[in-house]
């Protein structure tokens, strides 16, 4: 499913006014932020395309427009102007909005604080069951969707999804948006107040979907798992587009981003500061593998001294850090940065 | 009124759990055998992986829990004394992660003046105790703004700045910061280091390493212990143990390590200015 943004504007001042006032008629006319000041509009103009299969990352700052924006995805709220298309159907139209609500999958911020039902499986029955599936196809949904998401269905399909860890509560949450077998994935911060490890584990699930030919929209504050993950990012500011692009492209400008209250991913950064300082690094995006292969061969060429420092840098270093040594932890770190070389990879 | 706080010696501890225990069913505890003291003015960063006892921890601090083993002391007072809650709780500042969880009024300077009004203080009084908190919070002459209408960060400074209201000498947050996006964790994170600067005992409780990298002193916990304690450059440098303990490690540490593992002769930093410092140090040897 292609689904495109075609100059979409919308406030909340205007939304519901404009129900009453005739949508249509309120869609037609020009936007008018120039001559209202007054109203707020969470978006403004946006237009693009989220292309088939493709990763679209989604940052700005707190309201910038990104949970607006994707609220539109689904049809949950319409355009005050402009207009929102599923494959050239427009979204207002009420047929339209049902038929792509099933086939949208919205996942909101902290997913789990919507369970509801009394088990397990019945909460993740319960989307394909409103979609009137017989019970059969519904059973076979909810296991496929408990396998995607490494949960045993077996084991925990009848008890209370309250009594699970807020990690596997959430687990949950997303099977029982992939049970409706959306085509397309919508994701608000989908790891947000997870520990580390559990946002590894989820964002690797994320990337798996993606792997099965899922589209995926995510919005995210961090900067390193969208360039990671993304093929095109889109920043949003002040409800406006305010870049779109391949992560290279959109974190080459770290400065501009900063004016947008958004940072570039960690290594970016670091390299864009250290030719701040001199250092010769060329690629336009470097994850933290690539930022050390350049810097170890600029420092090593025409270093003979090298082993001089090394022995300094050796006994600078205090005996309680023994286990930071380079040698234990190379194998520790290897598995860690391969996931983003990968995503590099993919991209091309 | 002067505060007894203010009359304690400089070097006493602000909070001392011994040997304290806590559970919640009475079968499974989060953490039992807990030893953790914080002298006065310490700012401390508790990291620890989701279920590893840091909430429960925090909510220990102003009694809002009470240990079942064990003791827990906050300003010398023992926090199962029911006598001493009133005290503790009218001291002990606590800042949850979700700012909409904790705003009560519609109106920002009434919702600041919440926590102080239910201290018992006059009116004057109270008008000179909200606008220097939100001139801390860097909210001045938001007073009269509606609080529906702020972002997240701004809720979070109101939220901090409703706690400062109520002058405490310990300030908890416990993952103050999660749901705010980078530049209103930065200005959070400026608050906090003004506000321990001027004297505020501080607990940290975090998933961001950065942020970790500020404190005085890193505490991890596991499974309801203490693994690991330290400055944040002898906690945050212990890359293999953090990963065990299912938490991240600073960039400027994974990065440090990918250039050792590759010869390049750095020592292990856990901020990006350091690990240019040694870079740029090392190129000029060259």
């Amino acid at each position: 499913m292609r689904l495109a943004f075609e100059a979409v504007s919308y406030s909340y001042a205007g939304g519901d006014a404009a129900k009453k006032r005739g949508r249509k008629k309120q869609r037609e006319r020009q936007a008018d932020w120039g001559n209202a000041p007054d109203a707020l509009w969470a978006l403004r103009d946006v237009s693009l395309t989220v292309e088939p299969g493709e990763f679209l990352g989604v940052a700005g700052h707190t309201g910038s427009g990104k949970s607006t924006l994707i609220q539109h995805m689904n049809g949950l709220v319409h355009p005050t102007c402009g207009r929102v298309t599923a494959d050239g159907a427009d979204l207002a139209e009420k047929e339209v909005a049902s038929r792509v609500r099933s086939q949208v999958g919205l996942v909101f911020q902290y997913p789990e604080n919507q369970l509801f039902a009394n088990t397990v499986y019945d909460d993740v029955a319960f989307g394909p069951r409103n979609m009137k599936l017989d019970e059969a196809e519904v059973d076979r949904r909810v296991r496929e969707a408990m396998e995607l998401v490494g949960l045993d269905l077996d084991a925990i399909g009848e008890r209370s999804p309250f009594d699970l860890s807020g990690g596997q509560q959430r687990r949950v949450a997303f099977a029982g948006v992939l049970a409706m077998e959306p085509e397309l994935l919508v994701l608000d911060e989908p790891v947000a107040g997870l520990d580390p490890l559990s946002r590894a584990d989820f964002l690797a699930l994320i990337a798996r979907f993606h792997a099965r030919g899922m589209t995926v929209v995510m919005v995210s504050h961090s900067m390193e798992d969208l360039a990671a993950l993304s093929d095109r990012i889109l920043v949003l500011s002040e409800g406006r587009v305010f870049a779109l692009g391949t992560p290279a492209q959109v974190f080459a400008d770290a400065a501009s981003l900063k004016a947008v209250g958004l940072g570039a991913p960690a290594p970016q950064a670091f390299a864009s500061s250290l030719r701040d300082a001199g250092f010769s690094l060329p690629r336009e995006l470097y994850d933290e593998t690539s930022l050390a292969v350049d810097l170890a061969a600029q420092l090593a060429a025409g270093a003979p001294n090298a082993d001089g420092t090394a022995a300094g840098a050796a006994e600078a270093e205090s005996a309680g850090e023994a286990e930071a040594a380079p040698t234990g932890d190379a194998p520790c770190g290897a598995p860690n940065a391969d996931a983003p070389t990968r995503a590099g990879d993919r991209r091309g | 009124m002067t505060n007894p706080i203010d009359a304690a010696p400089a070097d006493d501890l602000f909070i001392d759990a011994a040997d304290a225990g806590f559970t919640y069913d009475g079968e499974h505890f989060v953490f039992r055998h807990l030893n953790l003291t914080v002298p006065r003015g310490q700012f401390v960063c508790l990291l620890g992986g989701n279920g590893s006892g840091k909430s429960t921890l925090a909510k220990h601090i102003n009694a809002l829990l009470t240990p079942d083993e064990g003791a827990v002391r906050v300003f010398g007072c023992d926090t199962r004394d029911p006598e001493s809650t009133y005290f503790i709780r009218s001291n002990a500042g606590l800042v949850f992660q979700n700012p909409d969880d904790q705003i009560v009024a519609s109106l920002i300077e009434n919702d600041v003046a919440f926590g102080p009004e239910n201290l018992g203080i006059p009116n004057p009084e109270l008008r000179e105790r909200v606008t220097p908190a939100l001139k801390e919070v860097g909210l001045q002459g938001f007073e009269e703004h509606e609080t529906c209408a702020l972002s997240g960060g701004q809720k979070q400074r109101v939220a901090i700045a409703g706690v400062l209201a109520m002058d405490p000498a310990i300030l908890v947050l416990d993952e103050a910061t999660a749901m705010l996006d980078p530049r209103g964790r930065a200005g959070l994170m400026r608050v906090v280091r003004d506000l321990h600067a001027a004297g505020m005992t501080v607990v940290m409780i975090t998933h961001y390493m950065e942020e970790a990298a500020c404190a005085e002193r890193v505490v991890v916990l596991d499974g309801g212990e203490v693994r690991l304690d330290g400055t944040p450059h002898e906690v945050l440098t212990q890359a293999r143990a953090l990963r065990a303990l299912s938490l991240e490690v600073p960039f400027a540490c994974r990065l440090s390590l990918e250039l050792q593992a590759r010869g390049v002769p750095v020592a292990t930093c856990i901020t990006d200015d350091a690990l240019k410092e040694e870079l740029c140090a090392l190129r000029s040897k060259q």
